[in-house]
Parts: C-alpha cells; sequence; structure tokens
C-alpha cells in the first residue's frame, strides 16, 4: 500500500508506483495525469489556464496548460519514465455556473479543455481517456500502476477510466 | 491604468479591495440580519490572501461540499461576485428562511431557489454599499448556485484571479445566532473596472 501524494491548484508533481497521486475538487480546472505504462512513473498536473502566453507575465508554471503541460514532462522523464512512451488521461474543465454573461471566463472550463489536447497532441502524447465538460467538481485519484483514472463526483457514483 | 502592471497595482490593489471589502461585508450582514428577522452578530471580516493551492484548505479540505452562490456585475463597473457558504451554514440559513427542518443531504430545487434569494439580497446589499461609496453604477445580473466541492466552487474565482497574479483574496465574514455561520464574499472586478473604482475614491492612476 503506497502512499497517496496530493497535488494542490495550480500545483503539480510526479508518482512512482505503488503511491497513488491525487487532486480535489477540480472545477473548470483540468487534471491531467501522465503515465509510462513500463517504468509505470507517472505524473498529475492541475492546471488552470488555458495559455501562458494570453499572460504578460508568467511567474507560476503549474497554472498554465501549455507550460504546465511541459513541466510535468520534464519532471515525470527525469524521473526515469521514457518520454515516447508517455500516455494521458485528463479530467474536469467544467462549467459550475450557468451564466448568460461574461462568455469568456465562463466558459474557461471548455478553453482549458481545447488547450490540454492542443498541447498534448503538440508533444506527441497519446490521449487515452478524458472525463470533461458538464457542470459539476471532479476528485480524482490517478494510479501509475494500472493506469486507472478514478473520477468522484458529488451524488453520483464513482467512475474509472 | 495602461501605464501600470500588475506587479505594480498589485500591493495596492489588494489594499482597497479589502477595504471596498469590509464595508460591502458589513452591510450585507446587515441586510441578512432583516432577512431573517432577528438579531445577527457579526466578526470583524478577515481578510485573506491565500496561494492557488492554499485555498482547498479553506473550507477543511477542497472536496468538502459548500453552496456557493455566483453574479455577474454591471454598470459603470463590471466583473462579477461570490458569496460561498459551508454546507451546514447554508442548510441552516434556508432552513430558518422556510421555517423548516433542513431536509437531507442534498437541497431541494426549492431550496436551492431560497438560497438564491439569500445570494441575490446580500450581495445586492454589499454592491449597493460600494455603489453609494464610490458613486459608481453597479447592477448585479441574476445570481447562479452550484452546491458542490469547495474546490471546484472556488476555482471560478481563483481562475479570474489567476489572470492577475498568483494569489486569491478572500473576505471571510462570521455571523452567529444560536448557530455559527462562516460566509466569504469574493469580488472580482475586472482589470479596466479597476482603475475606475480607483479615480472614484480620489486616487490618482
Amino acid at each position: 500500500m503506497g502512499k497517496s501524494i496530493l497535488v494542490g491548484m495550480a500545483d503539480l508533481n510526479i508518482c512512482k508506483s505503488p503511491d497513488t497521486i491525487t487532486t480535489l475538487g477540480l472545477g473548470s480546472c483540468v487534471g491531467i495525469a501522465l503515465r509510462d505504462p513500463v517504468t509505470k512513473i507517472g505524473g498529475l498536473a492541475h492546471i488552470m489556464l488555458p495559455d501562458s502566453k494570453e499572460i504578460t507575465s508568467v511567474t507560476h508554471v503549474p497554472k498554465f496548460a501549455d507550460t504546465g503541460i511541459e513541466e510535468l514532462v520534464k519532471k515525470v522523464t527525469e524521473a526515469g519514465a521514457v518520454r515516447s512512451r508517455l500516455v494521458a488521461k485528463i479530467a474536469g474543465g467544467a462549467q459550475m455556473f450557468a451564466m448568460s454573461t461574461n462568455s469568456s471566463t465562463m466558459k474557461v472550463g471548455e478553453r482549458n479543455v481545447i488547450a490540454v489536447k492542443k498541447k498534448l497532441k503538440e508533444m506527441g502524447i497519446r490521449l487515452l481517456a478524458e472525463d470533461t465538460g458538464d457542470s459539476y467538481g471532479r476528485t480524482v485519484v490517478f494510479d501509475p500502476e494500472t493506469g486507472n483514472y478514478t473520477i468522484k463526483t458529488v451524488g453520483k457514483p464513482e467512475k474509472v477510466i | 491604468m495602461a501605464d501600470l502592471s500588475m506587479e505594480q497595482l498589485s500591493s495596492q490593489y489588494y489594499d482597497i479591495l479589502k477595504e471596498l471589502g469590509n464595508i460591502g461585508a458589513g452591510n450585507a450582514t446587515t441586510a441578512l440580519a432583516q432577512m431573517l428577522g432577528g438579531k445577527l452578530d457579526m466578526s470583524v471580516p478577515q481578510v485573506r490572501l491565500l496561494e492557488f493551492k492554499e485555498v482547498g484548505d479553506l473550507m477543511g479540505g477542497a472536496d468538502q461540499i459548500m453552496a456557493g452562490i455566483y453574479l455577474g456585475v454591471e454598470g459603470d463597473i463590471t466583473g462579477s461576485m461570490m458569496f460561498l457558504l459551508g454546507m451546514e451554514s447554508a442548510k441552516h440559513l434556508v432552513a430558518k428562511l422556510m421555517m423548516q427542518e433542513p431536509s437531507g443531504d442534498m437541497f431541494s430545487e426549492m431550496e436551492l431557489s431560497a438560497l438564491r434569494e439569500v445570494g441575490n439580497i446580500i450581495t445586492g446589499s454589499y454592491l449597493n454599499s460600494l455603489s453609494a461609496l464610490t458613486n459608481l453604477k453597479m447592477v448585479p445580473t441574476v445570481p447562479a448556485v452550484a452546491v458542490d466541492m469547495a474546490g471546484a466552487i472556488l476555482s471560478v474565482p481563483a481562475i479570474q484571479f489567476g489572470l492577475m497574479g498568483d494569489n486569491i483574496l478572500l473576505i471571510e465574514t462570521q455571523f452567529n445566532d444560536e448557530t455559527q455561520m462562516n460566509g466569504y464574499f469574493i469580488l472580482l472586478p475586472d482589470l479596466d473596472s479597476y482603475s475606475k473604482i480607483l479615480s472614484s475614491l480620489g486616487i490618482n492612476v
């Protein structure tokens, strides 16, 4: 039984089997889990915003989809994962409040998901599964041993992708 | 404003938001007391500046369930604001308002509607007091309610703060009748509204 590593908002970390890695309450943010199925080394990033290039001063790398994924890839490969074997699963990107106004900020969940997929594609990392969109929060647990990405929501049964 | 970068702005920005938050929260609590038809004690609002990764600890964990009421602000100032309540506080408030015992774990449609009304009144009086202070028109839009994990709800304002920096600013206010309730206000003016608020308060930008 390994320990559970906690990743906060706008944060990322790596994880080796038998440990698992988790982030709580993903809303419009997206949780990106990466894994090398051979070495069973993985990692999780909890990103908040789609694009670091929209912001003039980037001080906090894990906050953005583009810089966050790059950083996570760097960290897992440094830990022993092989870049070409990396696969991804993603969850989150919900729209928490149904509002008519403020469209660009309200749709940030959707934009986050698009940006994450674009970055993964750009880096040649295959997306195996996703549970994104809708209007509810998600707590996720990633197990680098099996590659299972468990998604917990309020008032709904647990889901494994 | 155009000449200022966010770094230069931020310390002043937080000070101003803090002061506005204090005034707004005080008025909102008064409105809530009137609505409940009783006396409501309020503690001095606490202003908390948190890193994003600390946000989850706020309500006893990012997966704790809480109620969030979110609305847009229109008029001279544009932006949004949010009022957050812990689940126990929200239930207590709704039960009191509807004069009945709290039902089940989650809220019924009727209770959600009552919660939205609480949000409407509280945020309306919050904005009114700021409007009176700054002499700027601020009109709230129809509020939306979500009952979900704290982290998920707070991701909405956190993302907006994320566009400007690496911290989130919350005004925490505690109010009690016989039960203690914890509520949090978050005021989020759009970037271009910020200079309007500052100049209305006689600060040159």
